[in-house]
């Protein structure tokens, strides 16, 4: 492959994942939207278009519309840069993100990924930290008490909760020796005894890493029951008071990106990526991989919101207490014992 | 291409250095030391070191910087005053600074023994790190690992003292 196609089909790929992400982006807000709306005996939207479909478009032209407020006595550069920061990280990291697997069209032969690196990994989980910059620099430059707390306890919740994230995921790394997020997927193939498939959430006890997964991924996304840096009841809305229109709807953005990528990093690491049922002829055999992938993520978004219309929000000290005191100590206890089994095997 | 690279964000690097001493605001400046150190990152990778790459991202500009901004938010620390710093810093200072930056990449050009290197031609994989670390050098990074921990402690040691002091002058006074 020449170096031309590879920019030409490089930046197809990359107009083509960042259009569906921003898409889901704005479909996840609705189906939250719908899907709490309902648990609560609500319609939820229904006025734009049908089953309220169209509300993402009108959202999204309301925010380009409104007015545009920089408060007085801000860090003004800050002040600007600060949703772009969020924003930013938060929608790269899906550059790493495979989902399914090579296609061949003509001569052209090239995975379903913008770019395949060794240390996929790592990247996101670099992106995920810079990520906190956006929130906490939002918080202390609004010149704001509210969003000052918001901010801080935001980046404190998410340094403490990046350990037990980090170290739920070491134990998958043990199981398939891989940083690349190809090569994890490819280790997860196949079935135990012909029916169980082979994803590491059935394998090698990494259930506890998938828990600790999910409780310390609802932390770092800011989410409920750890929504404490925006806990409107004490705090109006936290780190983004003081953000109007297309400002405010960029720490939106970030905020469900990162719901997207957490949910993919979850399909690709414990739930077995694009693997599933395939069957019938090429072209379905082509797109039945990313369906299974897209449905897994599906799945995974649902729960969250699930979680949302169903738990209260924790106490600050309970959140420490959790992050600290249980999911920490549970992680290291899941890496030691991984090790040990996968050290015994070999 | 690499050459190209390298030499922009080793600009980079230097600019925030620079921009770190002259600002005004410690935000800024802690900000500045994170372009830093995303710099270096950029310069690990040129290397082919990827992982000491990722490291230094998730570790220095992720982690720790976010805890110092997180310090400076939390003190509240204003605007530093400005003194015009000594006369004697600014007549051997800056000479002294020059001519040892010289003598040493003199030196390391003249002495050290390794010709050019290709990309990627030494080891830098997480595999060939872990083996260095948990085989090679087994003993010095296990006493880090002890010094950290003894670290650790002692800020534990200090900060329980100052609240059981708190404590004591509470209890005195109730």
């Amino acid at each position: 492959m020449n170096v031309g196609i590879f920019i030409l089909v490089s930046v197809i790929k990359i107009a083509l994942v960042f259009f569906i992400l921003l898409t889901a982006v704005a479909y996840t807000v609705w189906l939250e939207r719908k899907v709490v709306g309902h648990m609560q005996n609500r319609w939820g939207p229904t006025r734009v278009g049908p089953f309220g479909l169209l509300q993402p478009a009108a959202d999204g032209v309301k925010f380009l519309f409104k007015e545009d407020l920089t408060p007085p006595h801000v860090h003004k550069t800050l002040y600007i840069a600060a949703p772009m920061i969020a924003v930013a990280f938060a929608l790269t990291s899906i550059a790493v993100i495979p989902f399914g697997n090579w296609v061949v069209l003509g001569d052209i032969y090239t995975p379903l990924q913008i770019t395949d690196v060794n240390i996929g990994l790592l990247i996101i989980l670099g992106l995920t930290s810079l990520g906190v910059y956006g929130i906490a620099l939002s918080g202390w430059s609004s010149n704001n008490k509210y969003s000052l707390l918001g901010g801080l306890r935001a980046s404190a919740q998410m340094i403490s909760y990046e350990i037990a994230l980090g170290l739920s995921l070491v134990g998958v790394l043990i199981l398939s020796g891989s940083f690349s997020l190809r090569e994890i997927v490819d280790a997860q193939a196949g079935h135990f005894w012909g029916f169980i498939p082979k994803w590491n959430i059935f394998y090698g006890g990494q259930f506890v890493a998938f828990f600790i997964y999910l409780m310390a991924a609802y932390a770092e996304t800011n989410r409920i029951p750890f929504d404490l840096p925006e806990a409107e009841t004490e705090l109006v809305a936290g780190y983004h008071t003081e953000y109007s229109a297309m400002k405010f709807a960029m720490f939106f953005m970030a905020e469900y990106a990162n719901m997207i990528t957490v949910g993919c990093l979850a399909t690709i690491l414990f739930l077995g990526g694009w693997h599933g049922p395939i069957f019938g002829p090429y072209i379905l055999q082509t797109i039945l991989p990313v369906f299974w992938f897209v449905a897994k993520v599906f799945v995974f978004m649902f729960i969250y919101i699930w979680v949302r219309g169903t738990l209260p929000r924790f106490r600050y000290d309970q959140l420490m207490a959790f992050g600290w005191k249980f999911l920490l100590p549970l992680a290291i206890a899941n890496l030691v014992i991984t090790a040990f089994i996968v050290a015994l095997k070999s | 291409m690499h050459l190209i690279l390298f030499l922009i964000f080793g600009a980079v690097c230097v600019a925030g250095a620079v921009n770190l001493l002259l600002q005004h605001h410690p935000i800024d400046s802690a900000l500045s030391l994170v372009v830093v150190m995303g710099a270096l990152a950029a310069e690990y990778l040129l290397l082919g070191a990827e992982f000491v790459a990722a490291v230094q991202v998730i570790v220095y500009a992720g982690a720790i910087m976010v805890l110092f901004v997180f310090v400076i938010m939390l003190l509240n620390a204003g605007e530093e005053a400005r003194s015009g710093g000594s006369r004697v810093a600014w007549i051997f200072g800056v000479p002294g600074m020059l001519i040892g930056s010289i003598l040493m990449a003199w030196i390391l050009l003249k002495h050290s023994g390794t010709s050019r290197v290709e990309i990627g031609a030494l080891p830098g994989s997480p595999q060939d790190i872990g083996w260095l670390l948990f085989h090679d050098y087994l003993l010095p990074f296990e006493v880090t690992s002890i010094l950290v921990l003894i670290a650790i402690m002692g800020a534990v040691v200090l900060a329980g003292h100052a609240q059981s002091q708190t404590r004591a002058i509470e209890k005195k006074e109730g």
